[in-house]
């Protein structure tokens, strides 16, 4: 497991400054482990209001948007989730999505109104799946986990560094004992090498969890849909939208659907991206034969073309073979989607306390929450509606 | 002598813990299965509930489809009629309805009108969504069926299963004959 890795670059970064420091490894390593439990229970405690806080999102009912709901709904059914994640819409035309609740029976799945908008149901439940998945995985612990511990680790060279640079080096070090000089010196070089490279050494494991993630959470999308092309095609319209979300930052940047940093037409299929690439998530999608984790493990060997195994064996056994569905019979995409724009945009109307008055000609007139005169004068035909 | 006794006695004892072990298993399998069975129970009944409903949005549009919408009516008395019979029995009689209503949705379609209507398409969503829940519910209890009775025919816990009086469940396939029908085009 990549986590371990990262808990023992913690351990050993804490232990080699205690070393360098005060003289005593257990020392260094206590107070990494002190400061990685603070960092924790900050994040444990606090992390899923941060996050909806910050990215300005709106808590919506059934009745503010049905389908939005019955898609969580029957996400919630195929994965077997114990209890209905509520529901969050952020106002904002860039697509994505994210999920977060470390505890799956007080999660949470945030859209963005733009993805309401664009997204048809089959997309749309493709998305949901993700990010159900996510939960259901207990991702956003893990990657919380993961996200403190680069943290303390990025935290703990900063400071040691600093330190080394502005007075540790002239502090007189044990050189009494006299023999030990050249021990002395390995351990002041490897503490040195350290600092330096395991903020790096972390933040590539961090990605490479994140996106190992990623391809999970699709694999489980298509398991739970039983339709991979819906979330292939939800990608694919997301990749071909220019908007970016306002309201992401680097450290929100792993719960989303795609990366909310993505330039257009960028490969980024390096090392230093929480996400895989669009284009082959797609790929993988398309290209399976049915829709259980056998189906997509196949799937991404021959698109990716390694021999890595992505899903441990015990979860492709036991989930079978599952056949995939039809797509979701529906009006024709161009109806559909000024429909979807009007759902959206009354949704949002409302959520933002606007009242709504329909005049006799058919005009709907949205007055602000505070709106206080009364009659108001129809733009449209000049009849004068009173405000309830 | 004494020995033999405290052996005799520690491989009883060993005996009923596994017994109980094997036992609490079996019942925490068999509660799922029902836990899921119920999950199914409250979507079907709730496609029960949507049905006279739709029957009577859609009546005042589609004068010349009598048949169609008589076939979904019969078909969800004959669904609520065996609705406390076993899995195979009402796997039957609900696939009948599916079948029926995903005809139904289908002529809708030659109904502008019709699907302009507000009321007809937030009753579609509820429909579409029901069908959907009742399909991944089924799935995931023919899954918890699939554990619960390779529990009861695997040993040991199959000795355990016969003495205790544990019965394999029973899945829940709908076999639908055709999905959807074409709608019927005449020139006559």
């Amino acid at each position: 497991m990549l986590v371990i890795w990262m808990g023992v670059l913690l351990l050993l970064l804490g232990y080699l400054l205690g070393l360098y420091f005060f003289d005593s490894g257990t020392g260094g390593l206590i107070f990494a482990l002190i400061l990685w439990v603070i960092m924790s229970l900050v994040a444990y405690f606090q992390g899923d209001s941060i996050l909806l806080a910050v990215s300005g999102a709106r808590k919506i009912d059934r009745d503010d948007h049905p389908r939005l709901y019955n898609i969580v709904e029957e996400m919630k059914i195929a994965s077997g989730l114990e209890a209905m994640p509520s529901i969050y819409v952020v106002d904002d035309p860039a697509l994505n999505a994210f999920a977060t609740g470390r505890d799956p029976k007080k999660a949470s799945v945030t859209i963005t109104s733009g993805l309401l908008q664009k997204l048809n149901r089959d997309e749309l439940q493709g998305v949901i799946g993700h990010e159900v998945s996510h939960i259901k995985n207990r991702d956003v612990l893990l990657m919380a986990i993961c996200s403190v511990l680069l943290g303390t680790i990025v935290i703990l060279a900063w400071y040691a560094s600093r330190v080394m640079l502005f007075g540790g080096m002239g502090r007189t070090r044990r050189s009494s004992s006299g023999g030990g000089g050249s021990g002395q010196i390995i351990i002041i070089l490897v503490a040195i090498a350290l600092m330096i490279l395991a903020p790096i050494m972390a933040q590539l494991i961090y990605f490479a969890i994140s996106r190992r993630r990623e391809y999970l959470a699709d694999a489980s999308s298509a398991l739970y849909t039983r339709y991979p092309e819906g979330l292939a095609s939800a990608l694919e319209k997301i990749a071909a939208s220019p908007e970016q979300l306002k309201t992401a930052n680097k450290a929100t940047a792993p719960m989303y659907t795609v990366n909310p940093f993505r330039k257009q037409g960028m490969a980024a299929s390096d090392l230093t991206s929480t996400h895989p690439p669009i284009s082959e998530r797609v790929r993988i999608l398309r290209s399976m034969a049915g829709a259980s984790f056998a189906d997509y493990a196949v799937a991404y060997r021959e698109v990716r073309d390694t021999s890595k195994v992505l899903i441990p064996a015990a979860a492709v056994t036991a989930a079978g073979t599952v056949a995939l569905r039809a797509p979701q019979p529906g009006v024709p995409e161009k109806l559909e989607e000024v429909q979807r724009a009007r759902e959206t945009s009354n949704l949002m109307w409302n959520l933002n306390d606007y009242k709504t008055i329909t005049c006799k000609c058919g005009t709907k007139l949205r007055l602000p929450p505070h709106f206080k005169l009364s009659p108001v004068r129809c733009p449209h035909c000049g009849r004068m509606n009173p405000v309830l | 002598m004494i020995i033999a006794v405290w052996i005799i006695v520690g491989i009883i004892v060993i005996l009923i813990l596994v017994f109980v072990g094997i036992y609490n298993g079996l019942v925490r399998l068999r509660n799922q299965v029902k836990n899921a069975w119920a999950q199914i129970d409250v979507q079907l009944k709730r496609r029960h509930d949507l049905i006279p409903n739709l029957v009577e949005t859609v009546k005042g549009y589609m004068k010349h489809e009598r048949g169609t919408m008589e076939a979904v009516t019969k078909a969800r008395t004959l669904a609520q009629q065996v609705a406390s019979a076993g899995p195979g029995e009402r796997a039957k009689a609900e696939g009948e309805l599916s079948s029926a209503l995903s005809r139904l949705l289908a002529v809708a379609e030659r109904y502008p009108d019709l699907k302009a209507s507000q009321n007809f398409l937030a009753l579609q969503e509820e429909l579409t969504s029901t069908e959907n829940k009742i399909s991944f519910s089924r799935q995931f209890y023919n899954d918890s069926v699939m554990k619960y009775n390779n529990q009861t025919q695997m040993f040991p816990s199959s000795a355990v299963a016969s003495m205790a009086g544990f019965k394999p469940g029973e899945f829940f396939e709908v076999t639908v004959a055709a999905e959807r029908e074409a709608p019927k085009v005449s020139f006559t």
